[in-house]
C-alpha cells in the first residue's frame, strides 16, 4: 500500500498559541480516513495547512510522495488534491452548470482560454453532464446557485470538488446543516465516490465516521492522540473520555 | 445524451446574441445619420464609453475597484500624442494600437501592486499611481508640454485615405468602429472560460483558488487587457481632438467613470455603453438648464439611483420597450438586464 497524503512533524502557532503540534499523519492510498476531534482541536488548522491557506512553521507535505509544503494552493489542486468547505464556498452568482463548466475547464488546462466561448467543447460538455447527473444537478443546473435549496447547495459544494478529478479529497464536514429529508443523498453521493480516490473525512458526526471511514486519527490540542481501525478508536479509553464523553454529552 | 445536449446548449446560450443587442449597436449607427450636427457629443459618449467598458472588465467582472482607471486613459492619450508630434507613427490606426500597448504595459506593471489588498487598499493604490502620473506628465514639461499640454497635433489620414475634418464626422465613425470591435474582444472574452473564472475569482477568491483557478495570473491578465482598452479610448481623445492634456489623467475623469458605471450597471457590458449616453445627456441637459449649479443635479441623479436601486429603475425604462416586444415579437422580453451589481 503506498501512502496518499502525508504530514511530517507538521507545527502551526499563532502567536503563542501552538495549534499544530508535531503532526505526522499517513493517509493511504483508496483509504476512507477520518481525522475527529472535539472542538478546537485544530482539524480546520489542518486543512488549510494541506490545501495551502496556511503555511506551517515546520514540518513537510507530501502528496503520493512529492513534497508539496511549498506549492500555491491552486497548484495543489492541479496536483490532484482538492476539497470541499464545512461552510458552503459557492459562487452566488454562477449556476451549476457554470461552476461545474469552471471547475472541469481549469482541470484541463483550459481555464485560461480566453478566446473559445463555454460549451463549444464536446470534452468538456460530457464531463460537466456527468457530475451534473450523477449529483443530481441536471434540473437545476441554469438556476443561480443563491436560489437553490441548501441541499442542492450542499451537493454542489461537493460536486465542484469532485471535478477537479482529485486523486485525494478532503471533505470538511460534508452533511454540516443539511436538513433530515436531504441527508440521504449527501451520504448517498459520498458513500458512492470512487475507490481510487483517497478520502480524508474531517467530521463530527458520529454515525457518519463510523458507517464511512475504515480508519479513523483522533486530533486533540492540536496533536495525535491515537490511530486505528474504526473499533479501536470506539473502545480506547483515552479517546472516549476526551472526545466521545463530551460527544455524548453535547 | 440529452443531458449532454441539454449541456451544452444552456452553456453557449449566455453568448448568443439577443435581439436587444442587435438594436443597441443599430441605434448607435442610426445616431450617425440622424444627428450629423452633433458628432462631436456623440464622439464624445462613444470614447466614454469605450473608457467605461474599459473599467467594466475589472470591476464588473473581476471586482477590482479602481479610481484612478485615468491612468491608462492618460498614458494612451499622451502616447498617441507624442507619436503623432513627432512623426514617430504617422497613421492613426496603427498609432492607436501602439498607444494601447503603452497603457497595457504599464497596467501589467502596475497590476502586481493592486491584485493584492482588499477593496479600500486597491482604490488608495490606483488614485495613487494616477495622481503619480499626472504629476510626473506636469514635470517633465519638456516632453509633455506641462500644464499647457502637447500642442500643434496634427493628424494624418486615417489608413492614409479618411482625413479628419472639422465637423467630427470621420473621428465619430473612427471612435464608433473601434469600440464596436473592442466590443465585440469583450464579448468574446468574458463568455469564454478566461472570463467565467474571473466572476468566479469576484464572487469568491476563496474557491477560484480550491478548484484550481491561479487567481493572481487570472487578474494580472485582465488588468492588462483593461488598462489596453483604456489606454486606446485616450489615444482616441487625443486623435480626434487633436489635444492631450494633464486632466486626462486627472481624479475627475476616473471619478466620472465609476458615476458612469453606477448609472449603466456592470457585469453585462452595456452598463458603461448606456451609462455613458445617459451621463453625457444628463450633463448636457443640466448645463443647459443651470450651466451653474449642474454638478448639483448630477449628485442628485446619483443619490437617488443608489437609493432606489438600479434594477428597480431597469425594471422601470424597460417596461415600455418589453411590453412592445412582447406584442410584436410574441415572445418573452430579452432587453439586457445587468447579471451582477457593483458591490
Amino acid at each position: 500500500m503506498t501512502i496518499a497524503l502525508e504530514t511530517r512533524g507538521l507545527e502551526k502557532s499563532f502567536g503563542g498559541l501552538r495549534v499544530t503540534r508535531d503532526l505526522s499523519l499517513r493517509v493511504m492510498q483508496g483509504a476512507r480516513h477520518a481525522l475527529i476531534g472535539p472542538n478546537g482541536a485544530g482539524k480546520t488548522t489542518v486543512i488549510n495547512q494541506l490545501t495551502g491557506v496556511l503555511t506551517p512553521n515546520s514540518g513537510r507535505i507530501l502528496l503520493e510522495g512529492h513534497d508539496i509544503t511549498d506549492l500555491s494552493v491552486h497548484k495543489r489542486v492541479l496536483r490532484g488534491l482538492s476539497r470541499t468547505f464545512q461552510i458552503n464556498q459557492l459562487y452566488a452568482d454562477l449556476t451549476p452548470l457554470e461552476t461545474i463548466g469552471l471547475a472541469v475547464s481549469e482541470r484541463m488546462g483550459r481555464g485560461g482560454d480566453w478566446w473559445r466561448r463555454m460549451g463549444t467543447r464536446d470534452d468538456v460538455n460530457a464531463e460537466i453532464a456527468e457530475i451534473l447527473a450523477r449529483f443530481h444537478l441536471l434540473d437545476v443546473m441554469t438556476e443561480l446557485t443563491s436560489t437553490l435549496p441548501y441541499g442542492k447547495q450542499r451537493l454542489l459544494e461537493i460536486a465542484v470538488a469532485i471535478a477537479a478529478k482529485p486523486r485525494v479529497l478532503l471533505l470538511d464536514e460534508p452533511a454540516a446543516g443539511v436538513p433530515e429529508s436531504e441527508r440521504h443523498d449527501i451520504l448517498a453521493v459520498v458513500a458512492a465516490l470512487p475507490r481510487d480516490v483517497t478520502v480524508l473525512l474531517i467530521e463530527h458526526d458520529m454515525d457518519l465516521v463510523f458507517s464511512f471511514a475504515d480508519r479513523i486519527s483522533v486530533l486533540v490540542n492540536g496533536g495525535l492522540l491515537t490511530e486505528g481501525a474504526p473499533d479501536e478508536v470506539a473502545r480506547d479509553p483515552q479517546v472516549r473520555a476526551v472526545y466521545l464523553g463530551e460527544a455524548a454529552d453535547a | 445524451m440529452s443531458a449532454l445536449s441539454d449541456v451544452s446548449t444552456h452553456a453557449m446560450a449566455t453568448a448568443r446574441w439577443r435581439i436587444s443587442e442587435v438594436a443597441f449597436w443599430v441605434l448607435a449607427l442610426a445616431c450617425a445619420f440622424l444627428f450629423p450636427s452633433r458628432y462631436l457629443i456623440m464622439t464624445d459618449i462613444v470614447r466614454l464609453g469605450l473608457f467605461a467598458l474599459s473599467l467594466d472588465l475589472i470591476l464588473g467582472y473581476a471586482g477590482i475597484v479602481s479610481l484612478g482607471h485615468a491612468a491608462f486613459f492618460g498614458a494612451g492619450a499622451y502616447s498617441a500624442g507624442l507619436l503623432a508630434l513627432h512623426g514617430i507613427i504617422n497613421e492613426p490606426v496603427i498609432a492607436l494600437v501602439a498607444a494601447g500597448l503603452v497603457a497595457a504595459v504599464l497596467g501589467f506593471l502596475t497590476s502586481f501592486l493592486v491584485i493584492r489588498g482588499v477593496d479600500l487598499t486597491r482604490l488608495m493604490v490606483t488614485l495613487g499611481i494616477a495622481l503619480l502620473l499626472e504629476a510626473l506628465a506636469e514635470r517633465f514639461s519638456d516632453i509633455t508640454g506641462g500644464t499647457d499640454g502637447l500642442q500643434g497635433i496634427e493628424m494624418q489620414p486615417i489608413l492614409g485615405l479618411f482625413a479628419f475634418d472639422m465637423f467630427g464626422k470621420t473621428g465619430f465613425f473612427y471612435s464608433l468602429i473601434v469600440l464596436f470591435i473592442l466590443f465585440l474582444l469583450a464579448r468574446r472574452v468574458v463568455h469564454s472560460p478566461f472570463g467565467l473564472s474571473l466572476r468566479a475569482i469576484r464572487n469568491n477568491p476563496l474557491r477560484a483558488a480550491a478548484i484550481g483557478v491561479p487567481v493572481n495570473r487570472r487578474l494580472i491578465a485582465v488588468y492588462t487587457l483593461a488598462a489596453f482598452y483604456a489606454g486606446i479610448a485616450g489615444a482616441l481623445f487625443t486623435q480626434t481632438t487633436a489635444l492631450a492634456s494633464l486632466d486626462v489623467f486627472s481624479f475627475e475623469r476616473s471619478a466620472d467613470l465609476m458615476l458612469v458605471l453606477v448609472i449603466g450597471g456592470t457585469g453585462y457590458l452595456y452598463g458603461g455603453l448606456i451609462g455613458a449616453v445617459v451621463f453625457k445627456m444628463l450633463q448636457e441637459l443640466f448645463q443647459s438648464l443651470t450651466p451653474q449649479y449642474w454638478l448639483f443635479w448630477i449628485g442628485l441623479v446619483l443619490v437617488v439611483i443608489v437609493m432606489v436601486g438600479r434594477a428597480r429603475i431597469h425594471r422601470w425604462v424597460l417596461f415600455v420597450p418589453n411590453l412592445i416586444i412582447r406584442q410584436v415579437a410574441g415572445r418573452k422580453a430579452a432587453v439586457a438586464v445587468p447579471e451582477g451589481d457593483a458591490s
